[in-house]
């Protein structure tokens, strides 16, 4: 008997294939993940509904799931802008913490600045903590090549001891004693978009940066540079682009969205600094980034999806009684298969005559 | 009966035929020199000796009996082994580890044991290296006596050096060739690949010369001369050429390069004193065997690579250390060597076709995309791409590719062309398109600078031809004046002109 062969190209997979992936995506995570969560005594459908439909349905949720996705957003534009210009910027953690510093320090200063004016000092000094933070690392990278992946990674963890030095130092609460810095003005909180919710303008700034950037990205001769140095640097520089100073651009940039990130969950959310400002929004927005295939639109509806998921999961937890790690465990189950399912996207199966 | 026969060999690469029928005889205890310009099919005829390549026809014989050599590991039973211009070495290694490595393995190894029987070895085959010192402090020299002492331990009989002196110093050079004649008087039989004629006829007792894949003919190298080995190495004698009108001996001169000096990667000087005028109207064409600086030259005038001292001045302007977007505002045209590392794949043929141009295609930075979408279908057009726009750069075979880059640089209206190797790599139809572009560049009145590995086309499109040697321009002739074989002399860096004629070297 002859077997028939077969041969994996690399090439575009077939059409059937791309337009299905995103309900192979679900169906392969929902199986492999239906195990564990039998396993926690609850029904796989149910937990599913719970996980992914409910939050949807209802007013209190839907908002929270735009709340969570807030930062995501900002952290996922932040990486993608690098990203599309080569730089890997593992730092938007650390950038994100410089914002919520200056904001914190800011925010007790502007008692008598009228809000809009307040709000835009806040959002520059976000912005430019962001840029001072990622500016090392980035002119390490650009002018002596020292791998921007290590020196990013490393000052994620300075800043985080530097800001835990500055809350159990100078600004530890001096009533409560808590180490969080003092509360910022109210004239320096952004406002609630809707009444009786979390929801509050920092979603807006959100909003505007992931249309600011694609617009960037895909319309302009700085986006034109940028993705000309990603993705062919020899390329670019022999078309006379700077390559050097595009790609410190593009870092700077960067680290001042995340930056951002951090200003909004400040004024937005905490109203002071806390060391568990962000559960790893910065990391997170690596995979929101690559998620979204590094293109600003469909990076914030990853984003929002990543945004969901975190809803869903807590929801999971209240309506089952399933632990809430369970929810942790299928967002990861579900990232590795749709990466894989990006793996796949790029190769079919050919039978050989 | 000689050591190791290979008769009728023939290999393709998709279309191009790399070997034709080639014979190939190694006696025992020669050293048997493979001579012939770049792409001859030198080093395709012994990666299949050492199993690297499979031919597609023909019949090895090691010591009259048919082999067949399916990888480097058959070729090493077999007593075969190649030395190449990429050392496969551990640097953290010491010479005795390195040498030994993959060859014998057992749990237990007695290093000092070992080091003694490298060093017996190395004393034997008469190369001088210290078993015991770690191969990344070594030279590139000693380095590749470090892989030549690794194919003897492992028995080799029969040892392919690909261009073994294409790395090293004129002083380790002379060391090379002493441990090869001592090889010889062990019986050992070697295969030289080269192109540089004087080392042939220094070091080889036989030399085939192989010409477009093909044999041309083996000789004793006693019963030669360079002269006529440079004529069987380039061959041809007449020439088609394309272009008639006169060349225009007095028009200005737009290219000016005095005294240039740059380096390569390594920092070692690629090019030496280059001295280079290009008139309005002419092209002057760049002869050379590859790899004799003619990259960096061109990396250079196009202001990718910094030079490290002289002058480039374009109609009259200094330019020397230019930014590569200064070249082009100076009204350098450049067409990159490598024409995928040229434009950047993954951007569709529009962007790539702006790419140099492109605050011509934009207001306060936001891109007109209706104005570049026309610009594109324009150049497209003009310059008969077959691609849409909107295609991604990658997905274009290598003439569209090159047509591309050719519209972006052309459409500029350049004052100076730079050229490197602007057909390499294309078809026959590709390549006439290119020549003729650049003909119609010389009628329009650009100074083009053709560098070219391709004697007939040097031939056929240049007024003049300067020839480049170790980084030097080793002569500079009208075309007129200029024959096969005295091209083919400066070429192989044996004769060199002077101001005051011709000398030997």
């Amino acid at each position: 008997m002859v077997l028939p062969k077969f041969r994996l190209e690399k090439t575009g997979a077939p059409f059937w294939f791309r337009t299905l992936t995103p309900v192979i995506t679900l169906l392969i995570t929902f199986i492999l993940t239906s195990g564990l969560i039998l396993w926690g005594k609850a029904n796989p459908f149910q937990a599913y509904y719970y996980f992914l439909i409910d939050p949807l349905s209802n007013r209190v949720s839907f908002l929270e799931v735009l709340v969570k996705s807030t930062p995501l957003i900002l952290t996922g534009i932040a990486v993608t802008v690098a990203f599309v210009s080569g730089y890997y910027n593992i730092g938007a953690e650390g950038q994100l913490y410089a914002g919520a510093l200056a904001a914190a320090w800011l925010g007790t200063r502007l008692e008598a600045v009228p809000m809009p004016l307040a709000m835009l000092i806040m959002l520059a000094g976000g912005f430019l903590a962001g840029v001072l933070w990622a500016l090392v690392p980035a002119l390490l990278r650009v002018y002596f090549r020292v791998d921007e992946v290590v020196t990013t990674l490393l000052t994620n963890s300075i800043i985080l001891f530097i800001v835990s030095a500055i809350l159990n130092g100078p600004w530890r609460d001096p009533l409560s004693g808590w180490p969080q810095s003092p509360e910022i003005a109210e004239s320096a909180r952004l406002p609630q978009l809707v009444p009786r919710s979390r929801l509050h303008f920092g979603f807006v700034i959100a909003v505007l940066t992931v249309f600011i950037v694609w617009f960037v990205l895909t319309r302009t001769s700085f986006g034109l540079k940028l993705r000309a140095v990603g993705l062919g640097k020899e390329g670019a520089r022999f078309a006379g682009i700077p390559v050097e100073r595009t790609m410190l651009a593009a870092a700077l940039i960067s680290g001042g969205i995340a930056g951002i990130a951090g200003y909004v969950e400040v004024a937005g959310i905490q109203y002071h600094l806390i060391s568990a400002l962000s559960p790893g929004y910065g990391y997170t927005g690596i995979i929101i980034a690559t998620m979204g295939g590094l293109n600003a639109l469909a990076v914030g509806a990853s984003a929002l999806f990543f945004g969901l998921v975190d809803t869903g999961a807590q929801t999971v937890s209240r309506a089952l009684g399933v632990p809430v790690y369970l929810g942790e465990v299928t967002q990861a189950t579900m990232l590795l298969v749709i990466l894989g399912m990006f793996l796949l996207q790029q190769y079919r199966i050919r039978r050989v005559r | 009966m000689p050591v190791v026969e290979m008769v009728g060999i023939t290999k393709h690469f998709g279309r191009v035929t790399a070997n034709d029928h080639v014979d190939f005889e190694l006696e025992k205890g020669e050293i048997h020199a493979l001579l012939g310009e770049n792409g001859a099919g030198k080093t395709t005829l012994m990666r299949i000796l050492y199993g690297l390549y499979q031919a597609d026809s023909g019949e090895i014989r090691v010591e009259g009996k048919p082999v067949h050599i399916g990888s480097p590991r058959d070729a090493i039973k077999l007593g075969i082994g190649m030395v190449t211009q990429h050392f496969a070495l551990v640097p953290p290694f010491t010479v005795a580890e390195n040498v030994i490595m993959g060859y014998r393995e057992s749990l237990n190894m007695d290093i000092r044991a070992i080091e003694r029987e490298v060093a017996s070895a190395a004393a034997r085959f008469g190369i001088a290296i210290d078993p015991a010192v770690q191969v990344r402090h070594l030279s590139v020299g000693q380095r590749q006596r470090v892989e030549i002492l690794k194919a003897l331990f492992r028995q080799a009989q029969v040892l392919i050096l690909d261009e073994p002196t294409a790395v090293l110093v004129p002083q380790e050079v002379e060391a090379l060739f002493e441990t090869l004649r001592h090889l010889r008087e062990q019986g050992i039989s070697v295969v030289f690949i080269s192109h540089k004629l004087n080392e042939v006829m220094a070091i080889s007792d036989r030399v085939t010369v192989l010409r477009d894949g093909r044999v041309i003919d083996t000789l004793e190298t006693a019963t030669t001369t360079p002269p006529a080995l440079a004529r069987m190495m380039v061959g041809r004698e007449t020439f088609g050429v394309v272009r008639q009108d006169a060349p225009q001996r007095d028009a200005e001169a737009v290219l000016e390069v005095q005294g240039l000096y740059a380096e390569d990667d390594r920092g070692l000087p690629a090019i030496k004193d280059i001295s280079l005028v290009v008139r309005a109207g002419e092209i002057l064409g760049i002869a050379g065997v590859g790899g004799n600086g003619q990259t960096e030259l061109a990396e250079t005038l196009c202001g990718i690579r910094r030079p490290s001292r002289g002058s480039i001045r374009v109609k009259g302007r200094e330019v020397a250390g230019a930014s590569p977007a200064e070249m082009t505002a100076a009204g350098v045209g450049r067409i990159p060597e490598d024409r995928h590392t040229g434009l950047v794949g993954d951007l569709t043929v529009a962007e790539n076709l702006v790419m140099e141009v492109l605050p011509r295609f934009s207001r306060y930075g936001r891109l007109d995309k209706k104005q570049i979408h026309a610009y594109a279908q324009q150049l497209i057009e003009q310059f008969q791409i077959k691609a849409r726009p909107g295609d991604r750069a990658r997905t274009l075979s290598g003439g569209n590719l090159q047509k591309v880059l050719l519209a972006r640089v052309l459409a500029n209206q350049p004052d100076v062309i730079i050229a490197p190797q602007p057909t390499r790599g294309l078809d026959v139809g590709a390549t006439e398109y290119v020549h003729n572009q650049l003909l119609a560049q010389r009628r329009r009145g650009a100074a083009i600078l053709l560098i070219s590995e391709d004697l007939d086309e040097i031939m056929a499109l240049s007024d003049r031809i300067a020839v480049i040697y170790e980084g030097e321009i080793v002569g500079v002739l009208p075309v007129e004046d200029a024959d096969v074989e005295h091209l083919g002399l400066l070429m192989s860096g044996v004769v060199k002109e002077t101001q005051h004629g011709t000398a030997e070297v």
